[in-house]
């Protein structure tokens, strides 16, 4: 395995008495699509701007590349960075604008000229060489930020809120090109975001910050399907959770008794004392949902869980068709809440449920998850 | 959505543009216009004023006895206005870098001293920089404390302390006309600075570039329509200052008002006088003009 292109050991960063970040430490591979995710306000950015080298840690190290960066300032460092405003100067011909860091560096005007070019073509520009800011799109004006940055060939490009600004639509195609173009130049990229879906499209891997912690550091998958606690469960993704008992605790085997839910059966053990208290997390598109006694209705037990587990009854009380799915709001015999999708697969699929119908539910032994935090 | 229904509302928007306008008029215009009709009369007897049409107060005006006084005044305030710009623009700098807690002291502290009668002001500054004022009695102590020390490690005693001139000289005249003018070159630098996006500052150091190098590519440039404006705002009053060339300035350094001042009243040369501050209008509107002129060629760009 290589070294790290980025190691930030046990950093913390202090506002007044507030730490916005709090002893993270985080290795970075060199060629990586590296995501910090989290809320606004969770201390992502304070950690990309401390790499940036616009924030000093409190406490800690960052080395990027090996190197100690505690007493390099921003314009000596390694790393380039993509603003969330895209700071494309705006007095400035979008030639002269990605031409700015290698004016400064020195390089020539002939190699300075060929690699603007290309930097322009690499992020799909060119022929745009003496457009003015205020003349270009949101979109191309990011293009310009990202060719700015690209240019110089940095280790790592840190990109803020990259796709933020951006309509939906562009958004989508934009994060497909920030992945090919992050294969292309073979740079590591780290990007902060709040959007878990432009996470999970783009990252190899991404960091879960809560409150200035890395609440899971895993792949996009791993995070999704093996989520570490209640609030990365949460955060990314949609779940049902329920607060249980653990009954049963065996290596091949484990059960819960949730008081909202019924009786989970799990077909792998869990590391947990027996009658602990835990969370178990459904996601909504693991379930399958039946109409119970209306007409050839089928009222399906799981097939891999003893009788009676990984299973329910409710009432749809609310319902949101978006087209690829319907979101459906149903209130468990319990009383409790859970929220389950279901693909439209056919064009009609829709119309088997409706309003108050009354339905069951089950789920395989491997879908729920539990959390002990 | 408002502004339009507002610039369609044209009874209500004239009712309210009236009553200033006619102001303006009365007590501006119509008055002006006496003077400019003034400027080419000529004085028959000691109250009354022929307009006669004479070019004679204008061609008296650009004689060299006034043309250099008036040459002298602008360059005065083009000293004034880049000592305004040179001390100004870290000031402002300092303020919008300031934390949010401190912003608003600063800057009161900057607007603080129009709160103050310029006269006041003016006779505080002199109090400062006379003959026996602070900074020459604080000098004085310096210099009289580095004499002491000489004579404790055995050498000669330095010479007698004598006041500086501080005042009544041009020296006097530029300084006091900084002090003055400095808030108005400062205001609109901070409000250029203020808007001015800190992650393009951000985006020239994480390309390499040092904090002059950004200062001078970056910061400057695009504060540039707030330096064109505290140049304007500094450098029209400062040509046409009058209190404090008089109150703190010695014989040789009248400014271009004090010459008009004395035509209107000591000379009661009323068509000379007006001459002479048409002169000074029309310089005025030709530097307003100029800037006029560079924005929109800076438009089409």
């Amino acid at each position: 395995m290589t070294e790290p292109i980025i190691q930030i050991r046990n950093v913390t960063k202090r506002f007044g008495k507030v730490a916005a970040v709090d002893n993270v430490s985080l290795d970075i591979m060199a060629g990586e699509f590296f995501v910090l995710l989290g809320p606004s306000g969770c201390g992502k950015t304070t950690l990309l701007r401390m790499i940036a080298g616009f924030e000093v840690p409190t406490e800690g190290q960052i080395l990027i590349d090996g190197q100690d960066m505690s007493r390099v300032p921003p314009n000596k460092r390694p790393v380039n960075m993509v603003f969330q405003s895209y700071a494309v100067f705006p007095h400035m011909s979008v030639a002269d604008n990605v031409a700015y860091g290698l004016k400064i560096a020195g390089v020539g005007r002939g190699e300075r000229e060929d690699r603007v070019r290309e930097a322009l073509d690499l992020v799909k520009l060119g022929g745009f060489e003496d457009r003015m800011p205020d003349q270009m799109s949101g979109g191309q004006r990011q293009r310009v930020a990202l060719a700015r940055s690209l240019v110089m060939r940095p280790k790592v490009l840190l990109l803020d809120e990259p796709l933020s600004a951006l309509d939906a639509k562009l958004r989508a195609q934009m994060q497909f090109e920030l992945a090919d173009l992050q294969d292309e130049v073979g740079i590591t990229f780290v990007t902060v975001t709040h959007d878990q879906d432009e996470a999970l499209s783009m990252a190899s891997r991404i960091a879960v910050i809560n409150k200035g912690e890395v609440a899971q550091l895993a792949t996009p998958s791993d995070l999704y399907e093996y989520p570490a606690n209640r609030f990365v469960a949460d955060f990314v993704g949609s779940v049902n959770i329920f607060e249980g008992k653990l009954i049963i605790d065996e290596p091949d085997k484990a059960a819960v008794d949730c008081p909202g839910l019924g009786k989970v059966y799990l077909n792998h053990g869990v590391t947990g004392p027996h009658g602990a208290d835990v969370w178990v997390a459904l996601r909504p598109e693991k379930m399958y949902l039946h109409v119970q006694g209306k007409g050839k209705a089928v009222e399906a037990a799981a097939k891999d869980a003893p009788e009676g587990h990984n299973f329910a009854r409710g009432q749809i009380k609310g319902m949101s068709y978006l087209g690829d799915i319907t979101l459906f709001e149903i209130k468990l015999d319990s009383g409790a809440m859970i929220r389950v999708s279901r693909p439209n697969l056919s064009r009609h699929d829709q119309e088997d449920f409706t309003w108050d119908d009354k339905v069951s539910m089950h789920w395989r032994a491997d879908s729920p998850v539990v959390l002990l935090g | 959505m408002a502004e339009q229904d507002w610039k369609q509302q044209k009874r209500p928007f004239a009712a309210v543009a009236t009553v200033p306008l006619f102001w303006t008029l009365i007590f501006f215009l119509i008055p002006m216009g006496f003077v400019w009709f003034y400027s080419f009369g000529r004085n028959v007897g000691l109250t009354e004023i022929d307009i006669v049409g004479t070019l004679d107060n204008y061609k008296r005006a650009t004689e060299w006895l006034y043309l250099g006084i008036f040459l002298k005044s602008l360059a005065v305030a083009a000293l004034v206005t880049l000592i305004c710009l040179i001390v100004g623009f870290p000031v402002a700098m300092a303020i919008t870098f300031a934390s949010e807690k401190w912003r608003p002291w600063l800057l009161l502290g900057i607007m603080l001293p129009f709160w103050t009668n310029l006269l006041i002001r003016t006779y505080a500054l002199m109090i400062v920089m006379g003959q026996q004022g602070y900074a020459n009695s604080g000098l004085g102590a310096l210099w009289n404390g580095a004499s002491w020390l000489k004579t404790l490690v055995g050498l000669q005693p330095l010479s007698t302390w004598e006041p500086l001139p501080l005042l009544y000289n041009n020296f006097a005249v530029v300084v006091g006309l900084v002090y003055v003018h400095l808030p108005f070159m400062v205001l609109p630098l901070y409000s250029a600075l203020d808007r001015l996006d800190k992650s393009l500052i951000e985006a020239s150091l994480d390309l390499g570039a040092g904090h002059l190098k950004t200062l001078f590519k970056v910061v400057v440039p695009l504060a540039a329509p707030g330096i064109i404006a505290g140049v304007m705002i500094t450098l029209i009053p400062a040509l046409g200052a009058y209190l404090t060339p008089d109150l703190m300035g010695g014989t040789d350094s009248q400014m271009i008002a004090n010459v008009i001042e004395r035509q209107f009243k000591r000379a009661n040369d009323w068509p000379f006088g007006a001459a002479l501050s048409f002169l000074l209008i029309y310089v005025m509107f030709a530097l307003i003009a100029m800037q006029g002129l560079r924005k929109k060629t800076g438009e089409v760009r």
